[in-house]
């Protein structure tokens, strides 16, 4: 188990190595207009280059590379340009990831809970009327795109319920939209994951027996089903709450939620460089901790994953 | 129990020679489950037949130019905003072009990204998974390359790539080219692994057959299935991608007319609700297209597993 841990952690951090690396690489091939403000055209050559030599862009790229990484184990981010001038990146941050994390956590919750029953609801009525309405919403979900629907949602939504259309800290209402509109697609993902599932463990054997030697159904579903439904899980459950730090992008802009996602856009459509590589930098560790975290939740809970000497699970 | 429940039975020659014998056909068997599948043939139709219009359409004598700005004749003033009427189907939009022929030739521009963008990953999803099961020296390798990117989220890997590439037609394939692969790759590596060491495949390899061949003749039809689910959905989700690039402001210019530049182009002026007609006519569209070729693709996977044929 250990040694399991210690080789997955050890490719999380060659991943994230060589994320970081090319993802600064490649914001070291932006024109460099992008490092100055407004004032551009106005600077001299002259100016353009002390202060490009100030920020460390003129040097060879390994030395920057180099400095980065320094700067990194710091703590240091790097500071904004644009979007609020000479503050630190982290300054920026800091206050817009607990809006993420709520939104993210309360819609994660919401989407377990109601996925969850609805697909259970969808099994054991299969064929029927609810399985039906069911399967059309999961289709619409996963098909339309989401930027529609949601658009949507918040153009209807707001003018049949008589709620506000922006978000606002002080107005509960103002709430729901986003957070109903967050777990949607959630919802439909786990609906359509546990009906499946269920539909194919309840042919059998094991189900069989259970049924056969009298047991209720309601404890085969709770001890048999539900039991091993919750392996696969675990492995997406860290992943699906970390990566509510990075917000959804789409709508925490649709709603003007203060949190991180709708700093992203912001930041790409003003062209920040280093607020937007910080960002990306944030997100993909993230996401790269989020299935470290669940590959070993996974090995925690299903005994059959061992470590597997050298050659990989084959 | 009596006996004369039973009696014994003659020795008929012909019959000891019969053999089982089905007249199974994989393709027929196929399309035999598929049209029993009612939703699917009639979002078969419709998809067809919107299609077809989509691209014969620039063809119908008096259809007019998609980025044509009008002007009223009697006043100079550009037609903006015009309701649907006999002149322009669907309206005008904001600067006065006619919403009709932007509609059709926007969902021109967005199937070409589509098409582009699956055909590109079914190549690099076939051979990068074909390659990754069968050659186990490269599976070391190939598995590390596949971790690497599928933990970077799609979302950004797009942005990052719009955003360093600057926007674009050619910018946005690109983009979605880099991480569009990777969910047939690993599809087509599994299936692989569990067809590789079966014993027909253990005779080829015996007698010197070359990887290749193995791969094309042996392995690929089995994932004949997968193969179409994955680039048919590889059409909707191309589309949102793209709707979602150009709300983050990272799509294709104004000028070139998208199903996502029309999305957002309703957007901005959403807020009048007498004006929603140039939100809601591209999305209708699109949401067509979208559902018939996702419905349309899971029904084909279902209709090609040989465990759903009877």
């Amino acid at each position: 188990m250990f040694r399991y841990v210690l080789k997955r952690f050890s490719q999380s951090l060659v991943t994230l190595f060589i994320v970081v690396t090319v993802v600064f690489m490649l914001m070291r091939l932006l024109p460099l207009e992008g490092y100055f403000g407004d004032g551009y055209d106005k600077l001299s050559e002259e100016q353009k280059v002390a202060a490009l030599d100030r920020m460390g862009l003129l040097d060879p790229w390994y030395v920057q590379l180099g400095n980065f990484y320094v700067k990194l184990s710091r703590g240091d981010l790097g500071t904004s340009i644009i979007y609020r001038r000479d503050v630190p990146v982290t300054e920026v941050i800091a206050p817009r990831i607990p809006y993420s994390m709520y939104f993210g956590i309360f819609a994660t919750l919401l989407a377990l809970i109601a996925g969850l029953s609805l697909g259970v609801f969808m099994a054991r009525k299969k064929g029927r009327g609810l399985d039906k309405a069911g399967t059309a919403y999961i289709v619409l979900i996963n098909a339309v795109p989401s930027a529609v629907y949601l658009l949507f949602i918040q153009l209807y939504g707001t003018s049949l319920f008589n709620l506000p259309i922006l978000f606002d800290k002080y107005r509960v209402k103002s709430w729901i939209l986003p957070a109903i509109s967050l777990s949607l697609g959630g919802i439909a993902g786990y609906a359509m994951w546990i009906r499946r599932y269920m539909v194919d463990e309840l042919n059998k054997d094991y189900i069989k027996l259970a049924r056969a030697k009298g047991l209720p159904e309601k404890l085969i579903m709770v001890r048999h089903v539900m039991r091993n439904a919750f392996v696969p899980m675990a492995q997406y459950l860290p992943a699906a709450i970390l990566s509510t730090i990075s917000g959804s992008i789409y709508i925490e802009s649709l709603y003007s939620i203060p949190g991180m996602g709708g700093l992203l856009v912001d930041v790409i459509q003003r062209q920040d460089n280093p607020m937007v590589q910080a960002l990306v930098l944030i997100f993909s560790s993230v996401g790269i901790i989020g299935l470290f975290l669940g590959d070993i939740l996974m090995a925690i809970f299903d005994p059959r994953i061992k470590l597997v000497k050298g050659e990989g699970s084959r | 129990m009596s006996d004369s429940l039973f009696e014994f039975a003659d020795f008929d020659e012909n019959a000891s020679e019969r053999i089982g014998y089905s007249d199974y056909s994989y393709w027929r068997s196929t399309v035999k489950v598929f049209l029993k599948n009612k939703i699917a043939v009639i979002l078969l139709v419709v998809l067809s037949i919107l299609l077809i219009f989509t691209f014969i359409q620039p063809l119908i004598p008096g259809q007019n130019s998609p980025t044509k700005i009008h002007i009223d004749p009697a006043t100079s003033v550009q037609m903006r905003n015009r309701l649907p009427d006999s002149t322009f189907w669907f309206g005008t939009n904001s600067i006065g072009q006619d919403l009709w022929a932007r509609i059709w030739s926007g969902t021109r521009t967005s199937l070409l990204i589509g098409l582009i963008v699956g055909f590109f990953e079914m190549l690099v999803g076939i051979t990068y998974g074909a390659l990754w099961g069968y050659v186990r020296k490269l599976d070391r390798v190939m598995t590390e390359v596949y971790n690497v990117l599928n933990n970077i989220p799609t979302t950004i890997i797009l942005l990052l790539m719009a955003y360093i590439l600057r926007p674009g037609f050619k910018t946005m394939i690109i983009a979605m080219c880099i991480t569009g692969w990777l969910g047939l790759a690993r599809f087509v590596r599994n299936q692989i692994v569990i067809i590789r060491d079966r014993e027909y495949n253990l005779a080829s390899r015996c007698l010197g057959t070359p990887a290749g061949r193995v791969i094309g003749r042996n392995l690929l039809p089995y994932l004949v299935s997968v193969i179409m689910l994955q680039t048919a959905l590889s059409i909707p989700g191309t589309i949102g991608w793209e709707v979602f690039l150009t709300y983050i402001g990272l799509g294709l210019p104004v000028s070139i007319p998208s199903l996502g530049n029309l999305v957002n182009e309703g957007r901005l002026i959403m807020m009048s609700p007498e004006l929603r007609y140039q939100l809601i006519f591209p999305t209708i569209v699109l949401s067509i297209i979208t559902i018939s070729f996702y419905v349309l693709g899971n029904a084909f996977a279902d209709a090609s597993d040989p465990r759903n044929h009877v």
